[in-house]
């Protein structure tokens, strides 16, 4: 795929699942959760119901219009605890040594030791079902991997003239940190958080699949292809569109960050994969 | 060798710890979790004497550092406890489901490496070529979809339409029960397999020791077959061993959703309950697979490229 292509798809498929999701009340035929009406249920796709009707005849363009909210929350927000997380400790780890870079390693480590989707099952497990849940475990299981980029560019940088410069002047160490570290370690670092935030929206649906995330009958993507197995032989459009709805969803994200990468990192463009 | 596959062994006696710890704390030291999980659903003690006689039983009263020293204790006997739903020790539990969930990630992985490593191949053999343009949307595809709903097209398609395959269940384990499990979580190892190839493939085609394997009049099969492939192994064999842990997570959404009887669904069927020994159980279960691959995997470079050993 020849350079900006990904990053040209991949942000317009990101700016329609944001768009969707902002305007989704205005954009929706009807109310995702109240509108049940047994007599429309389980029409199949048509110039009325654009993606068809489910058991309980709820509008599934209008569930997979409102889920849009839900998946977008989880993934953005997640994303930026993560990124919070991983760059704080990265920076700091990085800039003072010592114990605290130790013991920070050994941490990443160890987060590095727990798939990611069986640690948020444990916190879910704790926490119980909900949205908030959703958000501390997703927030805190997926910041390795930020932490390891931030102290790696945090070594290399802390050496250069102008932090030398920064601290000739006086500038205190969270000044240097926030003022001359953090913006030259920002380009990795969007990347990074641009492809977890795909990773966060698939983990949202999943768990939301499991049972573990958005409970019905509120829309989320995972959920309705919870309700929608068991109507697969019936009703296969309950399960076709939430489903393309994360997959595009998804694969803007990927697209976008593999096509960030080129522009903000280029160095890495030969050790990608 | 020998030396090098102890000194890799005692480096993840840390990390083995760590997890132990952390996942004590997690179910044992946060407030009220154990008892909560026992009462919230209705099945536990409610009445405040059997609480009272539950906390004694279970120990909950003694200080932390003896409770976790029990803990560490139990585990080390092999004991990780008694499941709260099933009143079954939970290692007979684990040990039930280890083997379907072993065949899975197998089949899954060799579904896999079959597909995606001679496709990144062929990709970076012809870059910008009609393969290579067509595999790397196959493999940021693959990538991007949710397993779940992969598996559920995959199911429609060809369990309930075509009628080729079942859609659902263990039955006697034989292959064609384990064919689209197997292929739902496979994807997304074999995409990245693609992709990892193609990106490794192509660098080694630019080293010193290609070209210069060139220049001495060496055919194009033998140079790919002895410098490039053998090079490459490293990196494929990398990202295999990573995928083998991560799929043993993956492997949570496929089991359920196949009603497969491995851990993974043990491990989703025991949250749901708030069975927390079992989860527990399960989850240090799964951890210490994933560090075992890692393990292996280390020591296989030392195997592959010898110059790792002295590193």
């Amino acid at each position: 795929m020849k350079l900006g292509t990904s990053l040209i798809i991949g942000g317009a498929l990101f700016a329609l699942a944001i768009f969707v999701g902002l305007f989704a009340p205005w954009l929706a035929h009807t109310d995702p959760v109240m509108d049940a009406n047994l007599l429309n249920a389980e029409e199949p796709p048509s110039w009325i119901w654009w993606f068809g009707t489910d058991a309980q005849g709820r509008d599934i363009y209008s569930r997979v219009v409102h889920g849009a909210r839900i998946s977008l929350t989880v993934g953005i927000v997640s994303q930026l605890v993560n990124s919070v997380i991983g760059v704080t400790l990265g920076l700091t780890a990085g800039y003072w040594g010592g114990w605290w870079d130790d013991f920070v390693n050994g941490l990443t480590n160890l987060m590095l030791a727990i798939p990611s989707l069986i640690f948020a099952l444990a916190i879910m497990a704790v926490l119980g079902p909900g949205l908030t849940s959703l958000l501390i475990a997703l927030g805190l299981t997926n910041w390795s991997f930020t932490c390891r980029i931030a102290r790696a560019s945090t070594l290399s940088l802390k050496s250069q003239g102008y932090v030398q410069a920064a601290r000739v002047l006086g500038y205190g160490d969270l000044r240097i940190m926030i003022t001359q570290l953090l913006p030259n370690m920002l380009g990795p670092i969007i990347v990074i958080g641009t492809l977890g935030m795909g990773s966060a929206v698939l983990a949202e649906a999943a768990l939301s699949f499991l049972g573990l995330g958005i409970r019905p009958p509120y829309p989320s993507w995972g959920s309705m292809l919870s309700e929608a197995r068991d109507q697969i032989t019936t009703a296969p459009w309950l399960s076709i569109f939430p489903g393309l709805a994360i997959f595009l969803t998804v694969l803007g994200l990927n697209l976008l960050g593999d096509g960030l990468r080129d522009v903000l990192d280029p160095q890495s463009r030969s050790r990608s994969t | 060798m020998l030396a090098f596959l102890i000194r890799r062994i005692l480096q993840t006696v840390p990390t083995v710890l760590a997890v132990v710890l952390l996942i004590f704390v997690l179910f044992s030291v946060v407030p009220g979790s154990i008892l909560s999980s026992m009462s919230d659903d209705g099945r536990g003690p409610t009445d405040p004497q059997v609480v009272e006689r539950m906390k004694k039983q279970l120990g909950l009263d003694d200080p932390v550092y003896i409770r976790f020293g029990s803990y560490i204790a139990r585990l080390t006997t092999g004991d990780f406890g008694t499941s709260f739903r099933t009143r079954e020790p939970v290692t007979t539990m684990i040990a039930k489901r280890m083997w379907p969930t072993l065949q899975l990630i197998f089949a899954a992985m060799t579904f896999a490496t079959a597909i995606g490593v001679p496709l990144g191949f062929i990709a970076a053999l012809r870059p910008g070529g009609i393969v290579d343009t067509v595999s790397m949307v196959v493999a940021v595809s693959g990538l991007s979809m949710a397993k779940f709903w992969l598996g559920l097209l995959l199911m429609y398609l060809f369990a309930l339409t075509l009628g080729w395959l079942p859609s659902f269940g263990y039955g006697d384990g034989g292959l064609k029960y384990l064919i689209l499990p197997a292929v739902t979580l496979g994807v997304s190892p074999m995409a990245l397999l693609a992709r990892t190839t193609r990106a490794a493939v192509l660098e080694i085609m630019t080293a010193d020791f290609v070209r210069t394997a060139r220049s001495k009049g060496m055919s194009e099969t033998r140079v790919v077959k002895w410098h490039v492939m053998r090079n490459a192994l490293v990196l494929i064999l990398t990202t295999i061993g990573l995928q083998f842990g991560a799929l043993m997570g993956q492997a949570v959404v496929v089991e359920k959703l196949f009603s497969w009887p491995g851990i993974g669904s043990l491990l989703v069927d025991s949250v749901l309950q708030r069975d927390i020994p079992a989860v527990q159980g399960s989850i240090l279960v799964v951890v210490l697979f994933f560090l075992a691959i890692n393990t292996l995997i280390d020591v296989l470079y030392a195997v592959i490229d010898p110059r790792i050993r002295y590193a």
